[in-house]
């Protein structure tokens, strides 16, 4: 295969907080060719969100943040980058899309001055170039009226509205990767359709290779080449989104999409998780989700289950895997 | 009025009034739930869907009395609950229950959870004290919560467990129905599966729910009967094989076909609606719905349709259906 555009290598990130070291992410390895969708899904806390705010810089300096392992965009570990040189990368090769737009803007800039910053800081447009371009990538992402939208503020738009301009300003500088974190989850179902559309139609135009993070399986369905399932942490199954859904060889992952009523399907009881995902603060050294697993066996209690391939497009971290571990 | 109805909501009416000016008049008002009728029956359960600002919250709050109603009429179990005095009121309300989204915020957090679950209990005589403990931790029990934690304090529950507190403390007063509002929004979904499995083995139970969601899925699954609301009204309801199996309205179809299926396989028509939802403070004239609808004609920007019926129980509010 050729050279992936992004490579997780044993990505580790601890946070230090008054309660004790919490362990976000540990030895997280994938990587995202260009062109690429891959989804990355799991429930709160399971480390998807800091995943991705590792490959933006936006982790808080040491020693509140302790990171390990190395992020690669080409040759160059990203980890290892100083604060200036982030500068150049973010927005040029690398641009995101937050779950709040409404956060994430600025609130006393115009959506047109928000929209221009970065072409006159990367693309070095002149001020009337970057103007039109901005008006063009509003058109671009499906707002009727772009003059007007350019000249007003985030408070007067709504929360789709929002989304698509967090999503201009995302594909101004053509990036080679767009990370979207939980884009839709604020949103309404029927404005949530129409920005996984504009999201799909941009990146057929531009080509550029998609992170999409979120706990939705719905989603992950309709929009993932491939799916990176995480749990407390760390990686438990990764595979292309048939693999996922026709195959799922982790418990949880089984658990997961067995747990979500499917429309025109229905059952008595949905086949919850028991319990509950455990605390950052105190992650066991054997597999984190034994203890909610229908086939834990004592191996599970003793040990740390490493990735391992199950077919040659998928992998599972489970000790049930290997037959004679599991007896 | 059939014998199993236990509430029966009739025309009703709630808007909040828009002050503006230096004179901080009345200029205009929110028309949050205006003309919607429905009934949920004894051991069903009557979902309301709908998206943001659809009014499905304020109906909610209405049927209980947390807002006083504009017009309308709100029957529960043969009593007119908002002409009652607040003693008979009083008497009927262990009866009415409500869950919240959000169990943090509804839990006093300086008391026990035990305490909380057992005030109303005490409150409404419904239990003397020296019993009270015993037939806390019975409903607690059968909300799946253990008498370690009958002593612990809101803070110290995960988010699935505090919904169990919350749904064990409306439980507690024996109610026959619950409006569960967003009951599952805020939890993730592993306990979601765990907490809409409790609501499926309380409704065994004989309690009946009015689910207040805009997850569509979780609203198939768990209720009998849905309303559909958009912008205040509600636009088409029947039972769950008739919304769900054979939609008539184009905004049902296109909120069906807009949800994401968790199939890489599936392929379906999918119905984009253009636009956004308009405010409620200015709702467009003749059907609320025209201006994203896909097959507005133009009557439908001017005449506001009436309810048809198409068939035993379901009901649609649309011209395309005369």
């Amino acid at each position: 295969m050729n050279q992936p555009l992004i490579e997780f290598d044993r990505l580790s990130v601890q946070f230090a907080t008054e309660q004790g070291v919490a362990r976000a992410v540990q030895e997280v390895s994938f990587a995202i060719h260009a062109g690429e969708s891959v989804a990355v899904v799991g429930e709160s806390g399971c480390g998807k969100s800091v995943t991705a705010l590792s490959l933006m810089g936006l982790l808080p300096p040491a020693p509140a943040c302790r990171l390990g392992g190395e992020v690669r965009l080409g040759a160059a570990n990203l980890l290892a980058l100083p604060p200036a040189a982030w500068r150049p990368l973010r927005g040029r090769d690398i641009a995101m899309v937050f779950q709040e737009p409404m956060s994430a803007l600025n609130p006393v800039l115009s959506v047109g001055e928000q929209l221009m910053e970065p072409l006159l800081t990367h693309r070095q447009l002149s001020l009337a170039a970057a103007w039109q371009q901005a008006i063009a990538l509003l058109q671009q992402v499906g707002i009727a009226r772009p003059e007007a939208i350019a000249a007003s503020y985030p408070h007067q738009l709504s929360g789709g509205m929002l989304q698509r301009v967090m999503l201009a300003i995302a594909i101004s500088c053509q990036p080679r990767l767009l990370i979207a974190d939980e884009p839709t989850t604020a949103l309404d179902v029927t404005i949530q359709a129409q920005i996984l559309d504009l999201l799909r139609r941009l990146q057929q135009a531009s080509g550029m290779a998609l992170l999409l993070i979120t706990h939705d399986l719905g989603i992950v369905a309709e929009m993932a080449d491939r799916v990176v399932v995480m749990y407390a942490g760390r990686v438990v199954e990764t595979g292309s989104v048939r693999d996922i859904f026709r195959h799922p060889q982790h418990p949880y992952t089984q658990g997961l999409l067995a747990s979500r009523p499917v429309p025109g399907r229905r059952l008595d009881r949905l086949a919850a998780i028991p319990g509950q995902v455990p605390s950052p603060l105190a992650l066991p050294d054997h597999c984190a989700f034994a203890e909610r697993c229908p086939h834990a066996r004592p191996a599970c209690l003793r040990r740390q289950p490493e990735l391992q391939a199950t077919s040659h497009t998928q992998q599972a971290a489970c000790l049930l895997l290997n037959a004679e571990e599991a007896a | 009025m059939s014998d199993d109805t236990l509430l029966a909501v009739n025309g009703l009416v709630k808007h909040f009034p828009l002050y503006g000016g230096v004179l901080g008049r009345q200029t205009g008002a929110v028309r949050a739930v205006d003309d919607v009728s429905f009934v949920v029956r004894r051991g069903r359960s009557l979902g309301l869907v709908g998206e943001s600002g659809s009014g499905k919250t304020t109906v909610g709050r209405t049927v209980l009395g947390l807002h006083q109603k504009d017009a309308g009429e709100v029957r529960f179990a043969g009593h007119d609950l908002h002409a009652l005095d607040k003693a008979a009121l009083r008497r009927l309300r262990p009866q009415l229950q409500l869950v919240f989204q959000d169990p943090l915020g509804s839990l006093n957090p300086r008391l026990r959870v035990g305490d909380a679950i057992g005030e109303a209990l005490l409150a409404h005589g419904l239990c003397p004290r020296e019993a009270l403990r015993e037939r806390v931790l019975a409903v607690m029990a059968s909300c799946g919560l253990g008498e370690e934690h009958y002593s612990r304090y809101p803070h110290e529950f995960s988010g699935g467990q505090r919904q169990r507190v919350g749904i064990a403390r409306a439980l507690a007063l024996q109610p026959a129905l619950i409006v569960a509002d967003e009951p599952v929004s805020a939890l993730d979904v592993s306990i979601q599966a765990q907490i809409i499995n409790l609501f499926a083995d309380l409704k065994q139970q004989g309690v009946s729910f009015l689910f207040i969601s805009h997850d569509l899925a979780v609203v198939e699954h768990l209720c009998e009967d849905v309303a559909v609301m958009y912008l205040g009204q509600i636009v088409e309801q029947g039972s769950r094989e008739q919304v769900f199996g054979q939609p008539r309205h184009p905004y049902t179809r296109a909120l069906l076909s807009a949800i994401p299926v968790a199939d890489p396989d599936a392929r379906r028509e999918r119905v984009v609606l253009q636009g956004e939802p308009p405010s409620p403070a200015n709702p467009p004239a003749g059907c609320r719905f025209h201006t994203r609808c896909p097959q507005a004609t133009a009557q439908c920007a001017s005449v506001v349709p009436v309810v048809h019926r198409v068939a035993a129980g379901h009901q649609v509010r649309c011209h395309l259906q005369a």
